[in-house]
């Protein structure tokens, strides 16, 4: 499956990632053969064939539902692009 | 001191020959003299480890004792280091200082061990070859011209130039084992779950392992020991005893089974790679394995079920690197829309990006039963080949690499072609396996080494089948020339 420039500026805005358009063309050749490699599946018969989720087929380790971490917020928040006042800061969203 | 392994290192810093601070600043010399030619290291960390080293030596004076106490590592820049920048060789983490410390970090530094800094990689650990960090590609030790393959380039080559006698690393789809033989040193991936993932910033998590670099089984089998082991935080580690990896070094081999699977000696392999791996396996027959042909069908599957399973992780993981929290903001955001896309378009590289896009396309609405369902049973299969091979065999052994270290800048512009450097390696991750490559010769200046394959949890057999044959050979006691 070949991609052309429409997809690849699609799926670009749904990965959110800024491409400028001379980069398209690149973009285009290289998941295209990316997919071209990626196609090889297709011709193999998995009927009946159960996913594999999981190296060892664990099913997911559950805890008890405890607080088990301590309030570190200001910690984190010292290595945020912008924060103030215990909240991250980003572009007003709503008018 | 620095051609020493970690073996030998504790010898002398228990007998008092020389002190952990002595050591320390010895590599530290060596790392400001010779990295300059190499540039395996993203971010030294001098103060920190002379103030461990001189902690370590007043815990060797009060009697503690451990394989690692005041040896001197580097870990791969994508483990988390409380107080350092862990920059996963990315612009967008070039500021990130992380608040804590991966398990494995900590696992270490209670061991005693010195972290001399961190090591580079690929970005994001997303690369076979070291170019795609965005610190620059690490140089191979052997040969200027050569990468030192990837994703671990860095840890490898520094541990190759004896900059540092160990060093951590992750594999993905080949990502210690790869560098490991292209610099002709010792690395080995554990079984998925066996080293804790906390901390360790995630690529594709349900293909993801950490393991150690060194200059011998030996030392891997130290390394790994401190490594290794349940950590509830990860909810994919394994409850599960961890063996003193050391104590069965020396078991024999004779009588053990070696089957080389057809697949990985076929159309691709480099012919005088192959002769090499010939004249390794042909040292285990002397030693009293027993060696037969097998067959892994589904191994050309494994590169295509990669390439759908590790992006489409990759862009579910990386989904978090929006500009918000930590790392790269763009400059002057129009609105979140901008802020989330410029954040993401100016601080992944070409790879990642590529990666974060096949992933997207191949979950996007309509085509998750067509790729990663499709993938997910794959792997199945291929785990089923395994599964029948280790009914026969006791280990699977081949090239880690179809040719030895290939040139900067050969590959970096066809992703495929790089892609297929990694084709013995791949399913392995994808099974869940262990695997470790070990230096086996070289094709002109350049190494080749040796994959070793084990069934689940049998790290302990893949180090004694290793350290044997490094009882035997020399190889693994080359060092480049002019390092």
């Amino acid at each position: 499956m070949s991609l052309g420039p429409v997809e690849v500026r699609k799926i670009a805005h749904l990965a959110r990632l800024a491409i400028s358009e001379g980069d398209i063309p690149g973009y285009v050749h290289t998941l295209s053969s990316i997919l071209h490699l990626v196609e090889q599946l297709n011709g193999v018969d998995t009927t009946a064939v159960e996913p594999m989720a999981h190296p060892l087929d664990m099913p997911q380790r559950l805890r008890s539902d405890e607080v088990t971490e301590t309030d570190q917020r200001e910690l984190f928040q010292s290595i945020a692009p912008q924060a103030e006042a215990g909240l991250y800061l980003v572009p007003k969203v709503i008018e | 001191m620095h051609a020493k392994t970690i073996a030998e290192l504790g010898v002398g810093l228990r007998s008092g020959e020389f002190s952990s601070e002595e050591l320390t600043r010895a590599f530290l010399g060596r790392i400001e003299h010779l990295d300059t030619r190499l540039n395996s290291f993203i971010t030294i960390t001098a103060e920190q480890a002379l103030e461990q080293a001189r902690s370590a030596d007043r815990r060797i004076r009060d009697g503690e004792q451990g394989p690692l106490m005041g040896v001197p590592i580097a870990h791969k820049d994508i483990f988390c280091t409380l107080g350092v920048r862990t920059s996963c060789g990315s612009k967008m983490l070039d500021n990130f200082i992380a608040p804590y410390n991966a398990t494995i970090v900590e696992k270490c530094h209670s061991a005693g061990a010195v972290m001399l800094g961190k090591t580079n990689m690929d970005e994001f650990a997303m690369g076979s070859s070291n170019e795609t960090s965005y610190y620059g590609p690490v140089i191979n030790p052997w040969d200027q011209n050569a990468v030192p393959g990837g994703s671990s380039g860095g840890s490898a080559a520094a541990v190759a130039a004896c900059l540092v006698p160990a060093a951590t690393g992750t594999d993905t789809g080949g990502s210690i084992r790869q560098p490991a033989a292209l610099c002709g040193i010792s690395g080995l991936k554990p079984t998925y779950g066996r080293v804790s993932r906390w901390g360790m910033i995630a690529f594709a998590s349900s293909l993801d392992q950490a393991g150690p670099f060194a200059r011998s089984a030996e030392d891997c089998a130290l390394l790994l020991g401190v490594m290794a082991g349940f950590d509830e935080r990860d909810s994919t580690s394994v409850e599960r005893p961890v063996p003193d990896y050391r104590a069965t070094l020396n078991d024999p081999v004779d009588g053990l089974k070696i089957g080389l699977p057809k697949e990985y000696f076929g159309e691709g392999l480099d012919a005088a790679v192959a002769k090499v791996i010939e004249e390794a396996i042909a040292e285990y027959r002397r030693l009293g394995a027993e060696v037969s042909e097998i067959s892994l069908p589904n191994t050309p599957l494994a590169i295509p079920a990669y390439y759908v399973v590790a992006p489409a992780e990759c862009s579910s993981n990386l989904a978090r690197y929006d500009g918000v929290r930590y790392g790269y903001r763009c400059a002057d955001p129009e609105n979140l829309l901008d802020l989330y896309s410029r954040t993401r378009g100016e601080g992944f590289g070409a790879e990642v990006k590529r990666r974060i896009m096949v992933g997207t396309y191949a979950l996007s609405t309509g085509y998750y039963d067509a790729y990663y369902l499709k993938a997910q049973q794959v792997r199945r299969l291929i785990r089923d080949d395994f599964a029948k091979a280790f009914a026969k065999v006791d280990v699977i052994m081949g090239p880690t690499s179809p040719t030895v270290a290939f040139n900067l800048g050969e590959k970096i512009d066809d992703p495929v072609t790089m892609y297929l450097s990694d084709s013995y390696t791949i399913a392995v991750n994808l099974a869940g396996l262990p695997g470790m490559s070990v230096p086996a010769g070289f094709v002109g200046n350049r190494p080749v080494g040796l994959q070793l394959i084990g069934d689940y949890f049998t790290e302990a057999q893949l180090l004694n089948m290793a350290h044997r044959y490094q009882q035997v050979t020399d190889w693994h006691r080359r060092i480049a020339p002019g390092f």
